[in-house]
Parts: C-alpha cells; sequence; structure tokens
C-alpha cells in the first residue's frame, strides 16, 4: 500500500539516475508531490518555478525542444484549470515531449473544498487533441506508467489521488498505454473504472460473485486513446457501469457512452460526482455520500439486472 | 553583414508580407511591420546554428513566414497559399511548418517557453541563445511576469526577451488601454538587463548586440517601433492592426519599399 504520488516519483528518480534527460518541474510542490529525494539527488535535473503552473508548463515545452523529457508534478486541479492553455497549446498543439503529473487529484485533498479538487480535469484535458490521460488506479501501475511515458514522445495529462491506495498489481506489472487491463471477467454486468475507483469495483466484483452475478472489470487507466475493444467487450454483457472520481459530465463516462451510443448501444450507467458543489469531508467520506464504494456499485449493478 | 543589406533585405521581406496579406486579404499588418527589422537582423545577422526563436505576437507571421521562404525553409511559391483553406502557412506560427520549433499564437505563451529552453540549454552545457519576441500590448498577459520572475531566479544571460515597443494595440494606445509605464523600470525590477533602441534601425539593433555582455542576468531589449513601418498609409494607425491594404495601396507600398513586386506572386 502506497500512494501512487510518491511511487510515480521514486520511479522518476531511478529512471533520472540512469537518463540525464529526465527532468522534474514543481510548484513549490516538491513536498506534497514528494519530489524531495528527486531534488537532494538530482538536482541539476529540477527546476523550481515558483506558484506559477502556466509559466511551469511554458517551461517544460522549453526544456523538451532542448532534448530533455520534463514531468511537470502538481496539484493536478491548477494544471487542469490554470495552466489548461498552456496544456493546449505548449504541450499538445506544439506536440512537446512533455508529461504533467496531476497530484491530489478527484477529491483527495477533502475539506479543503472545491478550489482544490479536480474533478473537471478528465474532461477538460480529453477534449484536447493529441493529449494522452492516464489516471493509474495503484502504485505498482503508477510506477509502470512512468516508465512507459519515459519512453514515449507523446505529451500526457496524469492524475492521480493523494493517500496511499491499495495494492491491486504485482510489482511486475505491464502497464501498456492505452490497453485496458481486464481485472474480473463475467458475462452478466460489466464495469469499467479508473484510478482510485479500480480498488471498490474490485471488491464488488467479489461481492457479486457470491451471489452468482459473474462481472466484468476493466481498469480503463488511459481515457485516451480509450481502448475501444475493451469497451465493445464490456458492451456484450448488455449493462455497462462506469465508475469514475470526476464529474459525472466529461470523464469517463461520458468517452465510454460516446463510443457505445454510436457503434453497440447498450443499458449503461454513469456512476461519478454529480454537477453541483460538493459535500465537504474526506475523500472517503465524500465516496460515501456519493455511493461510490464498493456497495453502491455493486448495488448499481443489481439494479441494473433486474430492469 | 552590413547595414545597407540588412535594410534591403527588411525592405524586400516587407513587399512579401505586404502581398501575402493583401492576396491573402486578411493579416496583421501594423504589428508585422514593426517587428520585422530585428526578425531580419536575428535572421540575417546575429542568430547562430542552434539558436531557438519563438515569435510570441504569433499575428505577426507574415514576415517571419517571409524570411523562412527566403532562407530555404520551405519553397517561396508557398507564400502565395499564406492563410488559404489546407495550407500549413495559417496566421500564426505553426511549428508543423519546417523552421518553426513552437507553435505560438496565444499571448504570453513565448516567455515561459523560452525561459525553458535557456535553462535547457544552460544545464546541458551549450553557448546556444534564445530570443523571444513579443508584443507591448502582450506584456498584460500575467504569465508574461511569471516567466520574468524565472529568468531573473535562473539567471539566464542566455535569454533575449526583445519587445516591440509600438505602442498601439488593438483598441488604442497601450497606455488607454491598459497602461505600461514605467516600462523599462518594471523590467529592471524584476531583475533584467535592460536597454531601450530604435527597433526600426537597423544600425542600431546591430550596436545592441554587439555590445551586449553576459552579467549573469537576462536581456530585455525595449525596442521603440513605429506599427505599419514602412507603409505611409498604416504607420502609427490603431486600426491598421488586422487591416488588409488594397490593391491601390499594395502599389503605394511597393513604391515606398522601392521594390516593383515580389518574384513569387
Amino acid at each position: 500500500m502506497k500512494a501512487a504520488r510518491k511511487a510515480i516519483t521514486e520511479t522518476l528518480l531511478e529512471l533520472g539516475k540512469k537518463d540525464k534527460r529526465i527532468f522534474a518541474l514543481a510548484t513549490d510542490s516538491r513536498g506534497s508531490v514528494t519530489l524531495g529525494d528527486f531534488v537532494k539527488e538530482l538536482p541539476e535535473q529540477f527546476v523550481e518555478c515558483g506558484i506559477a503552473e502556466q509559466d511551469a508548463v511554458g517551461i517544460a515545452a522549453g526544456l523538451a525542444c532542448t532534448g530533455l523529457i520534463p514531468f511537470v508534478c502538481g496539484p493536478a486541479s491548477f494544471y487542469s484549470t490554470r495552466a489548461a492553455e498552456q496544456v493546449k497549446v505548449d504541450m499538445a498543439y506544439s506536440h512537446t515531449n512533455v508529461k504533467v503529473i496531476g497530484v491530489s487529484g478527484g477529491v483527495s485533498y477533502g475539506a479543503l473544498g472545491g478550489t482544490h479538487h479536480a474533478v473537471q480535469d478528465v474532461a477538460l484535458m480529453r477534449a484536447i487533441p493529441g493529449l494522452q490521460v492516464i489516471l493509474p488506479a495503484d502504485a505498482n501501475s503508477a510506477s509502470a506508467m512512468t516508465r512507459a511515458l519515459a519512453c514515449s514522445r507523446e505529451p500526457a495529462y496524469v492524475r492521480v489521488g493523494r493517500g496511499d491506495v491499495e495494492d491491486i498489481y504485482p510489482q511486475d506489472v505491464v502497464f501498456e498505454i492505452g490497453k485496458a487491463i481486464k481485472l474480473s471477467d463475467g458475462k452478466d454486468a460489466a464495469i469499467i473504472a479508473c484510478g482510485e475507483m479500480v480498488a471498490p469495483a474490485v471488491k464488488a466484483c467479489e461481492m457479486l460473485k457470491e451471489e452468482g452475478i459473474f462481472v466484468k472489470l476493466f481498469d480503463m487507466h488511459t481515457i485516451k486513446p480509450m481502448d475501444v475493444d475493451a469497451v465493445m467487450e464490456a458492451a456484450s454483457t448488455g449493462l455497462v457501469v462506469t465508475v469514475e472520481e470526476h464529474s459525472v459530465y466529461g470523464g469517463l463516462g461520458s468517452a465510454v457512452s460516446e463510443y457505445l451510443s454510436q457503434n453497440a448501444p447498450v443499458r449503461m450507467k454513469i456512476m461519478g460526482l454529480p454537477d453541483e458543489t460538493l459535500y465537504s469531508g474526506t475523500n472517503k467520506q465524500v465516496f460515501e455520500h456519493y455511493g461510490l464504494t464498493s456497495d453502491g456499485i455493486a448495488q448499481t449493478i443489481r439494479k441494473g439486472l433486474m430492469k | 553583414m552590413e547595414i545597407r543589406e540588412l535594410e534591403r533585405l527588411a525592405q524586400l521581406r516587407r513587399a512579401d508580407a505586404v502581398t501575402m496579406i493583401a492576396r491573402a486579404k486578411t493579416g496583421h499588418t501594423g504589428g508585422c511591420m514593426s517587428c520585422l527589422d530585428v526578425l531580419v537582423n536575428l535572421f540575417y545577422r546575429e542568430m547562430k546554428e542552434g539558436d531557438h526563436f519563438l515569435l510570441s505576437k504569433g499575428h505577426s507571421v507574415e514576415g517571419y513566414w517571409a524570411i523562412l521562404a527566403d532562407k530555404g525553409y520551405f519553397p517561396k511559391s508557398e507564400l502565395k497559399n499564406f492563410s488559404a483553406a489546407g495550407s500549413p502557412l495559417i496566421g500564426h506560427p505553426n511549428n508543423k511548418v519546417n523552421g518553426v520549433e513552437m507553435s505560438t499564437g496565444a499571448l504570453g505563451h513565448g516567455l515561459p517557453v523560452g525561459v525553458g529552453m535557456a535553462i535547457g540549454e544552460k544545464r546541458q552545457g551549450t553557448d546556444k541563445r534564445v530570443f523571444v519576441v513579443m508584443g507591448d500590448g502582450e506584456q498584460a498577459e500575467g504569465s508574461v511576469w511569471e516567466a520574468a520572475m524565472a529568468g531573473a531566479n535562473y539567471h539566464l544571460d542566455n535569454l533575449f526577451a526583445i519587445i516591440d515597443r509600438n505602442g498601439l494595440q488593438i483598441s488604442g494606445s497601450t497606455e488607454d488601454v491598459m497602461a505600461l509605464e514605467d516600462f523599462a523600470a518594471k523590467w529592471r525590477a524584476f531583475g533584467w538587463d535592460v536597454q531601450e533602441v530604435d527597433g526600426n534601425s537597423q544600425s542600431e539593433l546591430c550596436d545592441y548586440f554587439d555590445q551586449v555582455k553576459d552579467n549573469n542576468k537576462p536581456h530585455c531589449l525595449i525596442m521603440h517601433t513605429i506599427k505599419g513601418k514602412g507603409l505611409p498609409f498604416a504607420e502609427n494607425k490603431a486600426e491598421w492592426h488586422h487591416h488588409v491594404p488594397s490593391e491601390e495601396q499594395l502599389f503605394e507600398a511597393y513604391k515606398a519599399l522601392n521594390v516593383e513586386g515580389v518574384e513569387w506572386a
């Protein structure tokens, strides 16, 4: 059990020791993104940008133009909204090799409130042509994703949470950008989840299995480009439930329904956060309030199968 | 290269640019003309292999396209397609075009990218420099000042922020829209080595680049220029920000620029 952000920065440090082109940038966020060891060990590969997210993304694009491989690390909320134009223009439109690692995303800042929540980030980022959007589910897949990103020349937006997350995968998990991971098979219904919602979805599948309901589960860690083969396989069950720590507008559920409504119309339920000022509390309390729990997911499947 | 040669090149590239705008019936005439002299100076004289260039005031693209074509990055005949459907020569710098490193046009983006380039080159131990051309209206963008802080913080003496201080933006005088003065003092206060020149004078531009010294500070060159420079009907007129010359005005421009026309049109 480890925070995904920690797994990413540990991997960056390991990669950075071998490859001097790997750079990390922070916006007075080296503590919150856990870059302390990287800064200590590889100070020449670190750029502090101060509290200036727009500047940080621009600086990263400039570093990339000199052949470096920058990872910009800071709160997902500020990178996906305040720096959205720099992500659009300096990263995606200019096609620079920049990765933004948005940490403390979703509602993981808890009671700090809506200023710090990033629950529209997937909607914003996935509408930008040429940008990969990735939400790994645990520390091991986050580490494997970091290795994959370091080898990719494509710009990417990554969102992870803040706290420790349960291990879903072994350390040697195979992580392919754009390829969903099937965690459970079944013919009765399908769940497509991403990020920290994968763990409760795994539990929901186990609970339902004991009741004789067999559910397919995909970890759709890459929202864009989306693994449409996995989406079609999910649709073959006749009921698809998507689960995400994001607004029900524009995120994973929207991406899946955009595809299925045009290619294989199927009954769907989009589980996520409603279009309102969110209930205040720790992330777990917020999840419970909105039914984003293993019980809530299982209940959604049961209800869906009764129709 | 002699001053006289640079001055002639500036006339020729002005003729290219005004023809592109007249033919396409779209373009940013005023700001293109005001900063054209420094573009000519950089591309034909000052910049060395591997130096970086960013046209942060991306709307002044016509002169940039004309220079890149003349330098052989793509055929001059392409200039005919400026802003045409499907052409890569759009109304802002586009890095799908050979010779352009970054797509620009959203104001306030060039200097942060330039800071990154300058840090990248320094950390890799090169002597490559970075030249960023910005507009004066652009200075109202907060991201310019974020980058100004970072440039000084990292002592980027390989970075040049070149500001086209023509005094006019689309709605009128910069001082009426959002006052910039005391402009040089602002850049000095941010820790930059600031100098001012007549940005439409090749001789002053050459003198500046010949004497500028690395003093552990990034360089800010405030170029006092005339919006619409070289086109008698457009000089110092805010409305010529993106006015398009008529056929008659195009020939008036050719006369003023001492050219008979352009070979590619």
